[in-house]
């Protein structure tokens, strides 16, 4: 890019760019207008809260899976194909671990599952963040900057990770049973709110909520949020955005297992293939919320949620259309996506 | 007669003798398949690889010669299948419902190849593979569930016109029965021979110099006065064109259509390997690595079964080598040659060539 004379006229004085943007909250408001919007649809009040529960859980998995990927992305231009990979490991290592403790699954008591769960969730974590941290150092670091090598590359460590699941886990589908305390629902009045759908909203909202709080009050979520707007600056500056990049690598693998592991006990069964299943909706969350942008990402998740679990009642058919029909019109009016990333 | 092989080939010739020779081999063997083996494996095989021949070197037109990553590919390949699947189904079978199944295919792959591509072509290459990738599952979803007009996820079985019928016999050649079969696969073969050489007339027109120039540098090809935007659509609808005519023969060979054969995400990826195992920018690449991977996705598992049984009491190696895992070697061959030969099988004998020249 050329350098640019500065007209003295279109230069902004200093406390323009420091006084804070205003917050553009429109997006928010799509939330509630397609939960209104699908109310005389649905029909029935109680479906109506009952699907829109479902789908806040639906989101948030969502959300956890896509947040690691649009900040990588964000970050680093790096989209990874293989992104499926880490959700499928997260979900077998968390299934493999659940089955070491059958007194603990079984038993009734929910402070027990939830000591199960946690302890699963927390060595799945592990692993898929380590796996990460092996994929970005011999998968990705060498093809850093091009798009296309990086498309195939990372589609290949796809293929390779998915055949490897094969190997270790074999080919069946497997049971993925909850622990039995979080079984079943509670009813609240006239609806049936199934726990585990709680559960993975109090799960997805404190992943928000930490997300938030790293990149809005933290040093290392400062340079995280520099880094994506200009990642030059950065370096000139004298950080090394390349150990960052690798941390936040790290980290979004290990929520994509989070996620995984969410996500097959959600579905109560699992298969290689968990990944590329999801991996659609994520995509078309990335897209709608603007690559790169967390916020964009959260409303992105919980509209594309809302759509499938909708449509899924209304026309079971075509629940996936929808959401491709959802991301054309959100495109349409805002072609980068809800909150646009500065830099793209 | 080097003038004449300059026009057939559009003056890309192989420029290379193994690749020469390997490719002689492979037409040659194609073109005696039906004449030379029988059970029904081996021209099963010979006619997948004449189809994929078409598919891949169609998708090497975007991947190798755009550098734009689709991953839409199956879902035009899908819709030439479906549309003279469903019209043979539907309206009997005959001749004429095979015609109005492949144009009113052809109309709405050019169609959505259109949509698609004046949505997202303008933005980056990411962007693109992303909404393609949403866009076929939902295709592919989609007609696994409108089961009434689809058939489902059991797709359909039809008839095919008579002449293309295996139970027809026509006439024999000494021991040699020509049946349905027999011209079917002659069909596919010439169709595909055809298609490839429309494709390399394509690539090597000042057309396809403009979608190698976008590739290269977008930027510059657009200062030049290239409207790249216009030529990435018409790149990806030619490619799109290319794609549902494939499909339409794998329907006439396979007599069913539905979405494991032609619309999974599996077979993508298959694509995907065969363009860069073979070499992507070249389109001889597609029918190496067509040929390659067919052959290894029929063969390389008994193989592997084979070697998978001599290792049995090795911890971990029998299921590596378990023959359901051939695509786990492919996807590792995949890794290894997008790092150390990007340019494939063919790239890779063609520049030893160059070099044995200079």
């Amino acid at each position: 890019m050329t350098p640019a004379i500065a007209d003295p006229a279109d230069t902004p004085k200093a406390e323009d760019v420091l006084a804070p943007l205003p917050r553009d909250r429109l997006p928010l408001l799509l939330i509630p207008v397609l939960a209104l919007a699908a109310l005389p649809l649905v029909g029935s009040p109680t479906t109506w809260v009952t699907l829109t529960i479902a789908a806040l859980a639906m989101g948030m998995m969502i959300f956890v899976i896509s947040s690691g990927l649009t900040l990588v992305f964000g970050l680093m231009d790096v989209l990874n194909f293989g992104h499926g990979a880490f959700i499928a490991v997260g979900a077998y290592v968390a299934m493999s671990v659940l089955a070491l403790m059958p007194g603990m699954t079984q038993s009734t008591s929910i402070l027990a599952n939830l000591g199960a769960l946690g302890l699963a969730t927390l060595v799945a974590m592990i692993v898929t963040g380590l796996l990460g941290w092996a994929f970005e150092r011999i998968i990705i670091m060498p093809v850093y900057g091009q798009h296309l090598k990086q498309i195939l590359i990372t589609t290949g460590g796809l293929i390779v990770a998915e055949q490897l699941i094969h190997v270790v886990w074999g080919g069946e589908q497997k049971p993925m049973p909850l622990p039995a305390g979080i079984r079943g629902s509670i009813t609240l009045g006239d609806v049936n709110v199934e726990k585990f759908r709680l559960l993975a909203v109090i799960v997805g909202l404190v992943v928000f909520f930490a997300i938030s709080l790293v990149l809005n009050r933290t040093k290392i979520g400062l340079l995280i949020r520099a880094g994506v707007e200009n990642r030059e600056m950065v370096e000139a500056l004298g950080y090394r955005i390349k150990r960052l990049f690798t941390g936040v690598f790290v980290v979004g693998s290990a929520l994509a297992g989070l996620g995984g592991t969410m996500w097959a006990l959600y579905r109560e069964t699992l298969t290689a293939a968990i990944g590329g299943d999801v991996i659609v909706l994520v995509f078309i969350v990335i897209i709608i919320g603007g690559l790169g942008s967390v916020g964009g990402c959260f409303i992105g998740s919980i509209l594309v949620a809302m759509m499938a679990n909708y449509t899924g009642y209304v026309f079971p058919k075509v629940a996936l259309a929808s959401n491709i029909l959802l991301m054309v019109a959100i495109l349409l009016w805002r072609p980068q996506g809800l909150y646009p990333v500065a830099k793209r | 007669m080097s003038s004449f092989a300059d026009t057939l080939f559009s003056g890309d010739t192989p420029k290379s003798r193994p690749l020469a020779a390997l490719l002689l081999l492979i037409a040659g063997v194609l073109a005696v398949v039906p004449l030379a083996f029988d059970g029904a494996q081996a021209i099963n095989t010979a006619a997948k690889i004449c189809i994929f021949i078409v598919l891949a070197a169609s998708y090497d037109l975007l991947l190798g010669y755009t550098g734009i990553v689709s991953f839409a590919h199956t879902m035009f390949f899908g819709i030439g299948a479906y549309g003279v699947g469903l019209a043979c189904y539907g309206w009997g079978a005959n001749w004429s419902s095979v015609l109005a199944g492949l144009v009113l295919a052809l109309l709405a792959g050019l169609l959505l190849a259109l949509a698609i591509g004046v949505v997202s072509l303008r933005v980056k290459a990411i962007f693109y593979a992303m909404i393609t990738l949403a866009v076929a599952s939902a295709f592919a979803i989609l007609a696994g569930q409108l089961s009434d007009y689809t058939g489902g996820e059991d797709g359909r079985s039809f008839r095919v016109p008579w002449l293309l019928q295996p139970a027809t016999q026509l006439f024999s050649i000494g021991r040699f029965q020509v049946t349905g079969r027999t011209v079917t696969y002659y069909t596919v073969a010439l169709s595909a021979l055809v298609l490839f050489l429309v494709a390399l007339r394509i690539v090597n027109s000042p057309f396809g110099r403009v979608l190698q120039a976008i590739r290269e540098n977008e930027f510059r090809t657009e200062a030049l006065g290239f409207d790249v935007v216009t030529y990435r659509t018409l790149g990806n609808c030619l490619a799109a064109l290319m794609a549902v005519l494939a499909g339409a023969l794998y329907a006439l060979w396979l007599r069913y259509v539905g979405p494991d054969t032609t619309l999974s995400f599996g077979i993508m990826l298959d694509i995907l390997l065969m363009v860069v195992i073979g070499g992507m920018g070249t389109l001889y690449g597609a029918v190496v690595g067509a040929t390659v991977f067919i052959l290894a996705q029929s063969y390389l598992q008994k193989l592997m079964g084979g070697a998978s049984k001599a290792t049995e009491g090795i911890p971990l190696l029998p299921d590596l080598l378990h023959p359901d895992r051939w695509l786990l070697w492919l996807g590792v061959l995949f890794v290894l040659s997008v790092y150390f030969f990007p340019a494939g099988i063919v790239g890779t004998l063609r520049a030893r060539a160059g070099q044995k020249a200079s």
